[in-house]
């Protein structure tokens, strides 16, 4: 494991193989990066790193964790340029040289340090109906629903979704169009369009269609590339633009 | 625009585009023709003149780039430089008449 020589240019830092050198971004809308080193550990993951600041180093860091266990959704941030789940990315993953820059994530504005308002973000599942509306009754009967069927199938492949924000984060739609619902919001509607028991389908693709919604999407898949649970909210998208492009030539939207 | 013009906008660039991909082809094949049996201008104009076959591609061609390429450059403006709204869909509607009717200028130039 550590036959390595130590760095011998150290590539500006100074610091030696030990340590990371690792710059984190400090301050909201304005700010800047500082530089802290941190001692480098075996299995260490990037949260670790942002917690051996704030516990060591410096406590007025702010930033946000939860299960530390990829379950939460709290902890993502951009490491060395991408959106990240801190907690389960290994340091030794992404910054062989020792070398990260830890950054809030983007389209996102920044309360403080590496923490981001996810208002907006929330607010835009509730815009594209991310609510499960049923029908049924205490005293029905269970719906029954086969795991081998197509909208099983589907919903199975974007449920697993955290809400962490990476993929929002990675979209350039969402830059370049702000009222964009986004990756996340999407694929979350498109979890419940293929749910047989709900009853708000006419609804909820009127709420994600058009310049605002899914077919706003250039399919460009960096959402995709940076989701940590492999979910796919391009081809989610993709589904809903043809379902509402149905709904729509036939006057259900 | 509701949401559901914006959705079928949506719809008829994806569909202009399957036309203009098919067009484009067989333009490309007529050009390459052309050239390469070494037709003059008046052998060229000989055979599109009155040819209602032609006609039709040529205007079908047209009808395509104008639905295509305003909805197109709709979105680029509006990302670009977050223009949005009424005056962005009347330019998207302006620059698709313009374009039908430069368009149909030449395609009629070669068939009357
Ligand atoms: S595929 Fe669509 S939602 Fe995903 S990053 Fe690209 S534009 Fe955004
Ligand atoms: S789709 Fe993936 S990247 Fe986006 S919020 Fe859900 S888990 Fe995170
Ligand atoms: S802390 Fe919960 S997902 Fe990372």
């Amino acid at each position: 494991m550590s036959n390595e020589k130590p760095a011998a240019t150290g590539a500006g830092s100074g610091a030696s193989r030990a340590a990371l050198n690792v710059r984190v971004w400090r301050g909201a809308g304005e700010g800047s990066f500082q530089t802290y080193e941190v001692p480098r550990q075996e299995s260490q993951t990037v949260l670790d790193v942002v917690t051996h600041i704030q516990r060591v180093i410096d406590p007025s860091l702010s930033y946000r964790f939860a299960c530390r266990v990829g379950v939460c959704g709290s902890c993502a941030m951009n490491v060395n340029g991408k959106a990240r789940w801190t907690c389960r990315t290994h340091v030794e993953k992404v910054a062989a040289d020792g070398n990260l820059e830890i950054a809030p994530l983007s389209n996102l504005p920044v309360i403080k340090d590496l923490v981001t308002d996810m208002k907006e973000f929330f607010d835009k599942w509730a815009r594209a109906r991310g609510r499960f509306a049923g029908a049924r009754t205490r005293d029905d009967d269970f719906a029954r629903v086969m795991p081998d069927s197509p909208q099983r199938r589907n919903v199975d492949a974007g449920i697993e979704c955290i809400g962490c924000g990476a993929c929002y984060s990675a979209c350039d739609v969402v830059q370049s169009n702000p009222a964009y619902l986004g990756p996340a919001a999407l694929n979350r509607a498109w979890t419940l369009h293929n749910d047989v028991r709900d009853v708000m389908r006419v609804e909820r693709l009127a709420s994600v269609a058009g310049d605002a919604g899914c077919h706003a999407c250039h399919t460009h898949t960096s959402c995709s590339e940076r989701c940590p649970k492999q979910i796919s909210p391009t081809l989610g998208i993709a589904g809903l633009k043809r379902a509402a492009a149905v709904a729509a030539l036939s006057g259900e939207i | 625009m509701s949401v559901r013009a914006q959705t079928l906008i949506w719809l008829a660039q994806r569909a202009s585009a399957a036309v203009l991909a098919l067009c484009v082809m067989v333009h490309l094949a007529t050009m390459i023709y052309a050239v390469k049996s070494g037709l003059s201008a008046a052998e060229i104009l000989g055979r599109t003149r009155g040819n209602y076959a032609w006609f039709g591609f040529y205007a079908l061609f047209v009808l395509a780039v104008a639905v295509h390429a305003p909805i197109g450059l709709r979105t680029v403006i509006a990302e670009s430089f977050g223009w949005r709204g009424t005056v962005l869909d009347a330019l998207t509607v302006a620059t698709g008449i313009a374009l039908a009717l430069w368009g149909m200028r030449a395609v009629l130039g070669v068939f009357v």
